[in-house]
């Protein structure tokens, strides 16, 4: 069922791909995951018809656009000052009464009242590729507790677009200002035991009949940016080989901070650090739903993933196309040749 | 070509102390010259892992010579000649030479396409000849007759006026048995280096769609699941099954020697002698199985030594008893095959690769039921039999006193036994005693003495200089010796941890168990249940304790062995190729095999 493109919130379960314009290529994304059946943790997007209405209120007669498209991106001690003036406003204006309505509601609906804690995450609507190198819009806030961090945060996602790095960017990249927006991810918090990426094709060859997973103990915000170097296991998607384990030393990891919100960086316990984190069930039941996205986006993926604390339970967090491999991908044959023999002697330099 | 110095030269190795004067027992084009030093040479320890015994060096001569004349003169591979080999310290080295030239290997490549495309488009008639052929020449073989030079000569070469006298028989009988050898030689490469062809380019396409693929999946894919060498185990297995339905299966009781399990059953009435007839039927051909892979007089074949074969029925019928299926699943086998090779198909990038995939998979799936049926035909069948007609011709110098045992022929090149010969057919034709036992009784015992001692030797992996890169097909094919392999060979010591071995991973997963060293295919019945069975060569013969042992290492082989093909089918880890796990584990050490990387780590 696709969205209705006026809605300010939408609940993943109504989202799919296509929805992408409204609810940015993360929440897109998982959207689509839940409508096929991926253990996705429940969550909504706060689309760009919520921006552009939060940016109408705040800015109606457009003139932060037009100063921002005015910006020279070589005058960075300009560029700087403008865009903290204009971050600033965007992360003190309220919001208008129905959006924060609307954004409360389902808070609350998501949480049913239990208090629970949600990842607040920019959802660019930019082209993957665009989006790797859009430094600035990959904002993303952890373990983020009530109503009003939710606001907060969400107002945090928005400014983001006007970094000054994202804008460094867009001006350098020709972008045109008008249209601009994005959506936000709000998503329930998985207590992460452990968590990591995965590769549903060799990250170092582009062999897509493996699948290599990353993972470390704690949330996987730690994997993500390089703090740890993680445990890595490389599996054979047709045989379900292990072809390759590594359990690496994991000094640090990323807890929640259950009280006051966030993340806290803590050591690993000494008789942890080299256990690997996650044991051959869950490692097998990762490289299932690895199988299952690709298969259902048909094409290899790159995912991120948490397995639950108490129940061993495992979820997708996020899923992408590769596009590193996706690009040099290129024929391994001439096709068919009209003898099968013909190979052979094309092996040895005859023509196919 | 640049050239590293990794290797010794050959003019580099020096004699061991009481082994000097080795080369005697060769012939004199085995030998190593100055010119050799300037070539790549490596020890072919998959085929030759023990110092050679004059006679067998028969197994190098006669291969190379037919190999050759299949890739160099009959088919003309376009990229490759044939294989030269030299004996030193007792150990047998090759080298291929590649053809480099573009212009030579295009000349070469038309005369290939025309000949390789006759057989590649009849394979599988010209296979169904072949079969033939060699089943005739088998006949061949077993018709020979040795003569047994008795007083006085048969009283029907009078009556039949045959004209002829039995001492010429020795020499043709003789000529016979090695000229047979050499023909069952020439049909094993008839086909041989065809099929690998198609393999190679299968094996490659699959490398490159899929650069991680382990050598062992791509062997998956490609293996036949109803192959003769299965056979001789499938035929234990109707024996066990036999045993127990005819409630004879007592017998087998443990520590019984084969001996005394014949004594047994013949005095098992009507039920004993039902099954003795079963075994028989067993025995020929399927039994004519090497406890080696056919290039040493001294690994005996199944028929020779029954010792083997038994020692995997109790097992067999233990399983039985407790109702446990010992049937090889082979449907199950062919659903994980087909399914393997759907979903690597699957995974392809292009409809235009999945055709190609399907065409020189299919060529491959033509070719591989006589790359994986051949060994049985030659290297154990006609091999086996062949070694023990030469047995017969050294009882035949042992009773006219050239000899002090039969098995000493094998001490003699088979051109000195042919000798040897002459002087018995001399003897009896003179009514005088024969003069080969002062001759060759001190050699031979001097050449025992030398054999066991050039066992200290450890050979290097290779001798003379690294080419900068080896892509020779041949070299690939047979021995799986790439520029990489190299880069491991000539690895110096302290880069390789002490406790830990490296070879082929050749049947996945990691296990970790009891060390069970065993050299010798003979004591197979020392292995206990859950050990890891440390051998030498991963021969077929070692089939039937797959059952019983936890996971297989070899100090040679490759994924392609028969060892590696069992182990799949048992789900067991095997790391093959080690080169000398043999060497350095002993029995009781705990292992740990990781048949997923190719490593075997001595844990203490």
């Amino acid at each position: 069922m696709a969205a209705s493109s006026g809605e300010p919130v939408l609940f993943f379960s109504s989202i799919r791909m296509t929805d992408r314009p409204i609810v940015g290529g993360k929440g897109a994304s998982l959207g689509e995951l839940t409508q096929a059946g991926i253990p996705v943790p429940p969550g909504f997007v706060v689309t760009t018809a919520a921006f552009r209405s939060f940016i109408h209120g705040l800015d109606p007669a457009g003139a932060i656009e037009r100063e921002v498209a005015g910006l020279d991106p070589d005058d960075l001690v300009k560029l700087s000052e403008t865009t903290a003036r204009i971050r600033e406003r965007i992360e003190a204006f309220p919001l208008p009464a129905d959006l924060h309505g609307a954004v409360t509601a389902a808070y609350r609906e998501l949480d049913a009242g239990s208090g629970a804690a949600v990842a607040v995450r920019s959802s660019a609507t930019m082209e993957d590729s665009a989006e790797a190198s859009f430094a600035g819009t990959q904002e993303t806030f952890l373990w983020v507790l009530g109503e009003q961090a939710v606001i907060h945060y969400l107002r945090a996602c928005w400014a983001s677009l006007y970094s000054a790095e994202s804008v460094v960017y867009r001006r350098r990249a020709g972008l045109p200002e008008a249209g601009l927006a994005m959506g936000v991810v709000v998503q329930r918090m998985v207590d992460a035991l452990s968590s990591g990426v995965m590769f549903t094709r060799s990250p170092t060859t582009g062999d897509r009949s493996v699948i290599a997973v990353e993972g470390s103990w704690g949330l996987g915000s730690c994997v993500v940016s390089g703090e740890v170097t993680p445990d890595k296991f490389v599996v054979n998607k047709v045989t379900g080989e292990v072809v390759q384990r590594t359990v690496s030393r994991k000094e640090i990891e990323h807890v929640a901070d259950f009280t006051a919100g966030g993340v806290r960086v803590t050591p690993v316990p000494a008789d942890r650090r080299e256990v690997p984190c996650i044991d051959p069930a869950m490692l097998n039941a990762l490289v299932a739903l690895g199988r299952r996205i690709e298969a259902h986006y048909g094409t290899p993926q790159d995912i991120e993933w948490a397995v639950g604390r108490e129940t061993s339970e495992i979820f997708i967090l996020q899923s992408r196309p590769e596009t590193v491999w996706w690009s040099r991908e290129q024929a391994v044959s001439t096709g068919p040749a009209a003898k099968p023999f013909d190979h052979v002697f094309a092996h040895f330099g005859g023509k196919p | 070509m640049s050239k590293r110095k990794a290797f010794p030269l050959p003019s580099e190795i020096r004699d061991l102390p009481g082994a000097e004067g080795w080369e005697e027992m060769y012939p004199y084009f085995t030998r190593f010259g100055p010119e050799d030093d300037n070539r790549f040479w490596f020890y072919n320890a998959m085929h030759f892992p023990e110092p050679m015994p004059p006679f067998d060096v028969l197994t190098a001569e006669v291969p190379y010579t037919s190999l050759g004349a299949f890739t160099t003169r009959v088919f003309a591979f376009p990229t490759t000649l044939g294989v030269d080999h030299r004996i030193v310290n007792g150990r047998i080295y090759i080298t291929a030479n590649p053809v480099t030239d573009p212009a030579e290997i295009a000349r070469r490549l038309e005369i290939f396409q025309q000949r390789a495309g006759h057989y590649y488009q009849n394979w599988t008639e010209l296979y169904g000849q072949w079969k033939k052929r060699m089943e005739d020449l088998i006949a061949e073989l077993e018709a020979i007759k040795v003569p047994t030079l008795p007083e006085f000569d048969d009283i029907e070469v009078v009556t039949e006026a045959r004209g002829i006298g039995q001492n010429h028989y020795v020499r043709e009988a003789f000529n016979r048995c090695i000229e047979g050898f050499s023909k069952m030689w020439h049909y094993h490469f008839e086909f041989l280096m065809l099929g690998y062809g198609a393999y190679l380019v299968f094996f490659d396409f699959c490398k490159k769609a899929f650069p991680e693929i382990a050598d062992q999946t791509v062997a998956r894919m490609v293996s036949g699941i109803d192959v003769l060498m299965f056979r001789p185990d499938e035929e234990l297995k109707r024996l066990a099954r036999l045993a127990v339905e005819l409630g004879v299966d007592g017998v087998f009781a443990d520590g019984r020697s084969p001996r005394q399990v014949l004594d047994a059953m013949a005095q098992a009435g009507n039920a004993g002698s039902r099954w003795l007839a079963e075994l028989e039927k067993s025995r020929d051909p399927w039994f004519h199985m090497s406890t080696g892979d056919g290039f040493y007089h001294h690994h005996r074949s199944w028929n020779d030594d029954l010792s083997v074969p038994f020692s995997a029925l109790p097992h067999y019928i233990q399983q039985l008893k407790l109702g446990h299926s010992i049937d090889r699943p082979k449907a199950a086998l062919k659903a994980e095959q087909d399914r393997i090779i759907a979903e690597y198909r699957g995974l392809l990038g292009s409809d235009a690769d999945r055709a190609a995939f399907d065409q020189m998979l299919g060529l491959v799936h033509l070719v591989f039921p006589f790359v994986e049926d051949h060994k049985f035909y030659c290297e154990h069948w006609y091999t086996s039999l062949f070694f023990d007609k030469i047995r017969e011709f050294g009882a035949l110098l042992t009773r006219n006193d050239v000899l002090g045992d039969s098995e000493d022929i094998f001490y003699l090149h088979h051109t000195e036994a042919g000798q040897a010969l002459v002087d018995v057919m001399l003897a009896w034709a003179a009514g005088a005693p024969s003069r080969g036992g002062k001759h060759w009784k001190p050699i031979v015992k001097r050449r025992k003495q030398v054999l066991e001692r050039l066992k200290d030797w450890t050979p290097p992996a290779a001798l003379g200089p690294i080419p900068d890169h080896i892509g020779d097909p041949a070299l690939q094919m047979l021995w799986g010796i790439t520029s990489e392999t190299l880069q491991n060979w000539s690895k110096t010591p302290d880069e390789v941890d002490e406790n830990e071995l490296q070879g082929f991973a050749a049947s996945p997963g990691v296990v970790e168990g009891t060390a069970r060293v065993l050299t010798n295919v003979n004591d197979i019945h020392m292995i206990q249940d859950g050990e890891i069975l440390v051998c030498p060569v991963t021969a077929p013969s070692w089939g039937p304790v797959f059952g019983k042992i936890r996971a297989a290492v070899s100090d040679i082989g490759g994924t392609m062995s028969h060892a590696a093909i069992v182990a799949r089918e048992y789900g067991m880890p095997a790391v093959v190729g080690t080169g000398q796990a043999t060497k350095r584990i002993r029995t009781g050490q705990r292992l740990r095999v990781d048949g997923d990387r190719g490593v075997v780590t001595i844990l203490g």
